[in-house]
C-alpha cells in the first residue's frame, strides 16, 4: 500500500523519572509485564505491517530496545532500529532518518501509544482525501476514571494541565486548528482566512492528539528541510501544516495538484468532470476563488481521524498515565493485554506461589515465579516476575516490577516500585515512586515522594 | 474471445433486433480476429443513411464534425512512443521510474532489508550492536542532526508465500476451501460412497446444464479436471473454465457453451440465501446486511450503512494485493466522494491506468491472463464498495478485451504502454469527445428565449448549458433538485458563477414550474435497448410531467453508456442508498420523528438511487452518434456496441 511505518520510541523521558533509567528506557517500561512498545508493535503486526523503522533516542537506549526487539520479534517482524542523539525532538528524529523514507506516505506512531485503534483507519482517511497530514485524535483520558474511591480522588487534583484545543470543520474530517498545552496559557489565535473559508468551526477541548500521524512523505521532508527550527511534530510541524493549509507553500507532487498542472485540453476536461462530480471540500472552493476560474490558490488538506469512544487510546507520557494504563490494561481494556483472564478476572501465572490466606483480587496480575507470603492482599495491581513478597503485605493500586523484594508487613498504595528495588519490613508507601534498585529501609513511611538512587 | 465472436456469426443471435436496422447484416471484418488496430474507425455511414428516411428525428449525415474530432487522438504517438525497439527503453524508463527508485537501495550501508533473509543477514541481526550505527557518508545530513543508519534487529524468515497467506489474500483462502472440499472425498470414502458422490455430481452437472447456470459444483469439477491450473483464483470467471472444458471435450460442446455465453448472465439476486452466502465468503468488505428491507427490493444488495467504511478502513494494510489507487477509488465510491456515471468511470479507469503502470508479470505467467485476473479482483473490490454502473461495466469490458487482444509476443513494457494509451483513448473518445459532440448537437436545439429545465446534476447537460451560454444564446435554466443528495445545488453554484440566469426548485414543484419550461434536458446513467432511460431517481417523474405538458424531453447520454439489456421497470435492477439519509433532514434537528426507526419492525425505509423512464416519455436521445429517437437505441447498441464500439 506504499506506506512506511516509523515508530518513535523515544529515549529516557525526563517526565518519567524515576521510572526510567539507562537500563530501562521509556519504550521498555512494563505495562502489564510487557514493554509498552510491544503494544504498538503488536497493533501494527495485527494490521499486517511487517516492515518497521523504530527510532530510539540515545545509543544506550537503542541498544536495549534493539536487543529486546530482536529477541521478541525475530521471525515475526522486520524491524530496523535507528539511533538519534538525545533531545532532537520528534521532528529531529524524522530528519535523521529522512533518507530512509521512500514510500509515498509515512505513518509515524509514537512508541508509547497504547491503543486498539487500527492504524489502517488513519491511513485510509489519509488516502481518501489525498491529505498532506492526517492526525489521529482521541478523547482525553480521565485519570483515575474507574476508581471512585481510594487514591483516585487525590490524583484528580494533580492532573496535569496538558490540554489540546482542536478545531475541526463541521464534517469532522479536516483539521483547522490545533494548539497544544504550552500555548494554551496565552490567547489562541485562529486564522481568519480558514474560518472564512469553512464558515463554521468546531472547537473541542476534550480531544487530544494521539500522536499517530500519516504524512505525505515529500511534504514532510520538505517541511523538515526548510524549517530547521522545528523540534517536535506535535508542536511545530503539525500546527504549521494546519496553519498554512490555505496558502500552501509546499510543492506537492501528489495527485490533486499534479492533475491541475496538466493544462492540456482533454485531461483538464476529465479533471473537471471528476471535480464536479465530487462534493468539494472547502479547500477546493477556496482554491477556486470567488470567481470560480482556474484554481489559483494553492491549498493542502489536513485531515483528522477521530478514534471512537469505544476504542482505547492513551499515551504513556506521565507517571499518572503509566499507572492508569497499567490499571486499564488488566482492567477494562483487558483485550489489549493479550492474556487470558481467570474466572476471578485476574492473571496469576501458574508458577507463582501464594501463601495461605493470601488473596489476589480481580483486575490483578501476578507474574511468573513470584512468591507471596501468608495473609497478603493484592488489589488492582500488577506484580512482575520473580518478586518475593513477605507476609502481611497489602498492595493496592500499584505497579510492582520484576525482581522486587518486599518485606513483611509492608503496605503499598498507589505506588510504582521499579525492578530490583527492595522494601524492608513494615514500609508504608502511598503515591510514591521507587526507582531502580533502591532500598527502602525498614519502618519508613513515605507519601507522594519519588525515591531513587543518586546518579553516580 | 475470438472463437466466440466467429460462432456468433453462425448461430442465430439471441438478441431480437428491435427498431430499424441496416440491411448489411454485419460489418465486414467482425468475424476475423484482428490485431488491435487503433486507426480503423467503425463504418458509421451505413447506420445513419437509412436513418434519414425512417426516423422522425434527424440522424446527422455521415460523420459531420465529430469525424475529424474523433480521428485526432488516434495516433498513439503523441502520448506514447510507438513500440519500436529503439524507443522501448525510454518508455520503460517512464513506467518503471517508481519501481527503480523504490528498489535501488538507499546509500545507507547498515541497512539490511529483504524477506528472504540469508544466513548473513541473520548474523547481522544477532550481532546487533556491532557496526550498526555508523553514519552513511554520502548522505547529506540536514541541519544539526546527523543522519543515522538503520540496524536490522529482527528479520522475518518466512518464505514470501506464507506471508502472503497471512495477508488474507482472498484467492488463497478460497483455494484452500476448495482443496478441503475435494480432498477428503478422495481419501476417506469407501467404494460405494465414491460412487454415490460421482452420481450426485453427474446429476448436478446435468441439472446445471439444463438450467444454463453454472453451479459451483460444476465449476469446482471443471477446475479439478483441468488440473494444470496451479492456482485457481476466484476471480477467474466462467470463460476460463469454459475454455478449459471445451479444450477437452471438443467442438460441439464449445458451441453450446458459447451460446450460453451469449445469453446475459443472470444478475445476482440478493434474496437467494445460498448465493449471498457464497458472495460473502469472497467479499473483502464483509458488510452487515440491513434488517428492515423493503419486500419488493429484497433482491438488491442492502447493507447496514456506516459499517462498511470503518471495516474497509481498518483493513487498509491487509489488502496488500490491491493497488493503492484502486483502493482509494473504492473508498471514494463507498463514502460518496465521487458519484456520477462519467466521473466514476474516469476515476476507475485512471486508477486502473496506475495499477497497470505499476504492474509486473509474475514469473511463469502470461501478462494477458494474469492481468485480467488482477483487474477482475480490482473490479470485485469496487463492486463491494458500490455496485458498478453501466458505464463502468462497459469500460471494464473494453479494458478486458483490450488485454485479451494483446499479442503474446509483445514485451511487457510495450503491452503496458499499449494498454495505457488504450485507456487514455477510451476516456478521450468515449467520454470527453463524446460529450463535445453531444454539446454540439444539443446546442442546436437551444434557441433564444428558451427556458430549459434540468434535473439533478448531469455533466453532459452542464456542458451544454455552459456552451450555449458562451455562444451568447439568451435562455434561462430551471434546476430541479431533490432530497437527499441535493446534487443540483452544486450545479446551480457553478452555473450562477458563470453568469447564467437560473431558477432553483425542488421536484415537489415540478408541475408548477413546468408551465414556463420550453425544453427539458436530462442526463442518464444508462440507456437500455428498449429505449428506457435509466437515471437518477426522479428523472422519470420529470419526464412524465414534461410529457403531460407537451414539452420535449431531450436525454443526453454518451453512447458508451448504452446497454443491450431491456428493462421495463425500476424494480428488477436498481441500487439502494442509505435509508438514514432520507429519514434525517440536514440542518433541521427538530425533525426527528424517525429517530430510532431501525428498531421498529413495522417501518421500512426505501431510498432508491435510480429509476427507469419509459421510452414513451423521451422525445430524443442525444448521443455522440447523433440525435436519435429512443426506438433507435438498439441500432447503436448493435452496430457500435460490443466489439465495434471499442474498436
Amino acid at each position: 500500500m506504499d506506506f512506511q511505518v516509523v515508530v518513535l520510541a523515544g529515549g529516557t523521558s525526563k517526565k518519567l523519572v524515576p521510572l526510567v533509567s539507562k537500563e530501562v528506557p521509556k519504550a521498555l517500561l512494563p505495562v502489564a509485564n510487557r514493554p509498552v512498545l510491544s503494544y504498538v508493535l503488536e497493533q501494527l503486526e495485527l494490521s499486517n505491517i511487517k516492515d518497521l523503522i523504530v527510532v530510539v533516542e540515545g545509543a544506550d537506549a537503542a541498544l536495549c530496545v534493539g536487543g529486546w526487539i530482536s529477541a521478541a520479534y525475530v521471525d515475526r517482524l522486520h524491524v530496523e532500529v535507528a539511533t538519534v542523539p538525545e533531545d532532537v525532538g520528534t521532528a529531529g528524529a524524522l530528519r535523521a532518518i529522512a533518507h530512509h523514507l521512500t514510500a509515498k506516505d509515512v505513518l509515524v506512531v509514537s512508541g508509547d501509544l497504547v491503543s486498539d485503534v487500527p492504524p489502517g483507519a488513519v491511513t485510509a482517511a489519509h488516502r481518501r482525501h489525498d491529505a498532506v497530514v492526517t492526525a489521529m485524535i482521541c478523547s482525553v483520558p480521565v485519570s483515575g476514571l474507574s476508581e471512585a474511591g481510594s487514591s483516585g480522588a487525590k490524583d484528580k487534583t494533580k492532573k496535569p494541565g496538558r490540554y489540546n484545543i482542536i478545531g475541526m470543520d463541521p464534517t469532522k474530517q479536516f483539521l483547522l486548528h490545533i494548539a497544544t498545552g504550552a500555548e494554551l496559557e496565552k490567547d489562541t489565535r485562529i486564522r481568519k482566512s480558514i474560518l472564512r473559508a469553512v464558515g463554521q468551526m468546531d472547537i473541542r477541548a476534550d480531544l487530544m492528539d494521539a500522536h499517530m500521524y500519516a504524512f505525505n512523505r515529500s511534504v514532510l521532508q520538505e517541511v523538515l528541510d526548510q524549517k530547521d527550527k522545528f523540534q517536535s511534530l506535535k508542536q511545530d510541524v503539525l500546527p504549521y501544516l494546519v496553519r498554512s493549509q490555505l496558502k500552501s507553500e509546499i510543492l506537492i507532487n501528489g495527485a490533486p495538484q499534479g492533475q491541475q498542472a496538466k493544462e492540456n485540453g482533454n485531461d483538464k476536461v476529465s479533471y473537471r468532470i471528476l471535480a464536479n462530480a465530487s462534493t468539494p471540500s472547502f479547500h477546493e472552493l477556496y482554491a477556486l476563488g470567488p470567481n470560480g476560474s482556474a484554481p489559483v490558490r494553492r491549498t493542502h488538506k489536513c485531515c483528522v481521524y477521530i478514534a471512537s469512544n469505544s476504542k482505547y487510546c492513551v499515551r504513556l507520557n506521565s507517571i499518572q498515565a503509566f499507572m492508569d494504563i497499567n490499571r486499564d490494561v488488566i482492567g477494562e481494556a483487558n483485550h489489549l493485554s493479550g492474556y487470558n483472564f481467570s474466572a476471578q478476572n485476574n492473571i496469576i501465572h501458574p508458577s507463582a506461589e501464594l501463601g495461605s490466606k493470601t488473596t489476589v483480587g480481580p483486575h490483578c496480575m501476578l507474574g511468573e515465579g513470584s512468591q507471596m507470603g501468608d495473609k497478603c492482599s493484592v488489589k488492582r495491581s500488577v506484580i512482575g516476575r520473580h518478586c518475593r513478597i513477605g507476609s502481611n503485605v497489602k498492595v493496592v493500586n500499584s505497579v510492582v516490577m520484576n525482581h522486587v523484594t518486599i518485606g513483611d508487613g509492608c503496605s503499598i498504595q498507589g505506588s510504582v516500585i521499579c525492578s530490583n528495588a527492595q522494601l524492608q519490613e513494615r514500609v508504608a508507601l502511598k503515591d510514591c515512586q521507587v526507582g531502580l534498585g533502591y532500598v527502602v529501609s525498614a519502618g519508613c513511611e513515605y507519601k507522594g515522594e519519588s525515591l531513587a538512587r543518586k546518579e553516580k | 474471445m475470438d472463437s466466440r465472436r466467429s460462432s456468433r456469426a453462425v448461430i442465430d443471435p439471441k438478441v431480437r433486433q428491435v427498431g430499424f436496422f441496416t440491411s448489411a447484416p454485419l460489418p465486414p471484418d467482425r468475424t476475423q480476429s484482428d490485431p488491435p488496430d487503433p486507426i480503423r474507425s467503425p463504418p458509421l455511414a451505413d447506420a445513419s443513411s437509412p436513418g434519414n428516411s425512417l426516423s422522425p428525428v434527424m440522424i446527422p449525415p455521415p460523420r459531420h464534425p465529430s469525424d475529424s474530432l474523433l480521428r485526432l487522438p488516434h495516433s498513439p504517438s503523441d502520448a506514447f512512443p510507438p513500440p519500436s525497439p529503439t524507443t522501448t527503453t525510454t518508455s520503460l524508463g517512464d513506467f518503471s521510474d517508481d519501481v527503480t527508485a523504490a528498489s535501488s537501495p538507499p546509500p545507507a550501508a547498515a541497512r539490511v532489508r529483504g524477506r528472504g533473509s540469508s544466513v548473513k543477514q541473520q548474523g547481522a541481526a544477532s550481532s546487533f550492536p556491532g557496526g550498526g550505527f555508523e553514519v552513511p557518508p554520502s548522505v547529506k545530513a540536514p541541519s544539526s542532526v546527523p543522519a543515522s543508519g538503520l540496524t536490522t534487529v529482527s528479520v522475518v524468515k518466512l518464505p514470501p508465500g506464507i506471508s502472503e497467506n497471512a495477508g488474507g489474500s482472498v484467492s488463497v483462502e478460497v483455494q484452500s476451501d476448495r482443496a478441503l472440499n475435494s480432498k477428503p472425498l478422495k481419501e476417506k470414502t469407501s467404494k460405494a460412497e465414491r460412487r454415490a458422490i460421482q452420481e450426485a455430481q453427474r446429476a448436478a452437472k446435468a441439472a446445471a446444464k439444463a438450467e444454463g447456470i453454472k453451479t459451483p459444483a460444476v465449476t469446482a469439477l471443471a477446475n479439478a479436471k483441468s488440473a494444470k491450473s496451479t492456482k485457481p483464483s476466484p476471480q477467474r470467471n466462467d470463460s476460463a473454465v469454459v475454455v478449459a472444458a471445451s479444450e477437452k471435450k471438443g467442438g460441439d460442446r464449445s458451441v453450446e457453451k458459447d451460446r450460453k455465453k451469449d445469453v446475459p448472465h443472470p444478475r445476482m439476486q440478493y434474496d437467494d440465501k445460498s448465493r449471498v452466502q457464497k458472495l460473502k465468503k469472497r467479499s473483502v468488505v464483509k458488510p452487515t446486511e440491513a434488517r428492515n428491507r423493503v419486500e419488493l427490493f429484497r433482491h438488491l444488495p442492502q447493507y447496514e450503512h456506516g459499517t462498511q467504511l470503518p471495516v474497509l478502513q481498518s483493513k487498509f494494510f491487509q489488502l496488500d494485493t490491491l493497488h493503492p489507487a484502486v483502493y482509494k477509488v473504492g473508498l471514494q465510491y463507498l463514502s460518496g466522494d465521487i458519484c456520477g456515471g462519467n466521473a466514476r468511470c474516469i476515476a476507475m479507469l485512471q486508477a486502473f491506468q496506475e495499477a497497470i503502470r505499476d504492474y509486473s508479470t509474475p514469473p511463469a505467467k502470461t501478462l494477458s491472463r494474469d492481468l485480467t485476473a488482477k483487474i477482475s479482483s480490482y473490479v470485485s473490490f469496487l463492486i463491494d464498495c458500490r455496485p458498478l454502473s453501466v458505464s463502468m461495466g462497459n469500460a471494464i469490458r473494453f479494458l478486458k478485451s483490450q488485454i485479451a487482444k494483446i499479442p503474446i509476443s509483445l514485451s511487457e513494457s510495450e503491452a503496458k504502454a499499449t494498454l495505457h494509451s488504450d485507456i487514455e483513448r477510451f476516456i478521450n473518445e468515449k467520454i470527453i469527445l463524446a460529450d463535445r459532440v453531444i454539446v454540439k448537437h444539443a446546442v442546436t436545439k437551444i434557441r433564444d428565449g428558451d427556458v430549459l429545465l434540468t434535473y439533478g446534476s448531469s455533466s453532459a447537460v452542464e456542458m451544454i448549458l455552459q456552451h450555449a451560454h458562451e455562444l451568447g444564446k439568451q435562455f434561462r435554466v430551471v434546476i430541479v433538485d431533490s432530497r437527499p443528495k441535493h446534487e443540483g445545488k452544486l450545479l446551480l453554484r457553478r452555473l450562477v458563477r458563470k453568469g447564467l440566469s437560473c431558477t432553483y426548485t425542488h421536484i415537489n414543484a415540478i408541475s408548477y414550474i413546468m408551465h414556463e419550461v420550453t425544453r427539458v434536458f436530462l442526463g442518464a446513467s444508462s440507456v437500455l435497448s428498449n429505449g428506457t432511460v435509466y437515471s437518477r431517481v426522479g428523472t422519470a417523474c420529470v419526464a412524465m410531467v414534461a410529457y403531460g405538458f407537451h414539452i420535449p424531453v431531450l436525454v443526453c447520454c454518451e453512447a458508451y453508456k448504452f446497454h443491450e439489456r431491456v428493462q421495463l421497470d425500476s424494480i428488477c435492477s436498481n441500487e439502494l442508498g442509505d435509508p438514514d439519509s432520507i429519514s434525517k433532514v440536514p440542518g433541521r434537528e427538530d425533525i426527528n420523528h424517525l429517530d430510532g426507526w431501525d428498531k421498529s419492525e413495522n417501518l421500512q425505509l426505501l431510498n432508491l438511487i435510480y429509476d427507469a423512464t419509459p421510452s414513451d416519455y423521451v422525445s430524443l436521445i442525444i448521443t455522440d452518434y447523433g440525435m436519435i429517437p429512443p426506438t433507435s437505441v438498439p441500432v447503436i447498441v448493435r452496430e457500435y456496441g460490443r466489439g465495434q464500439l471499442w474498436i
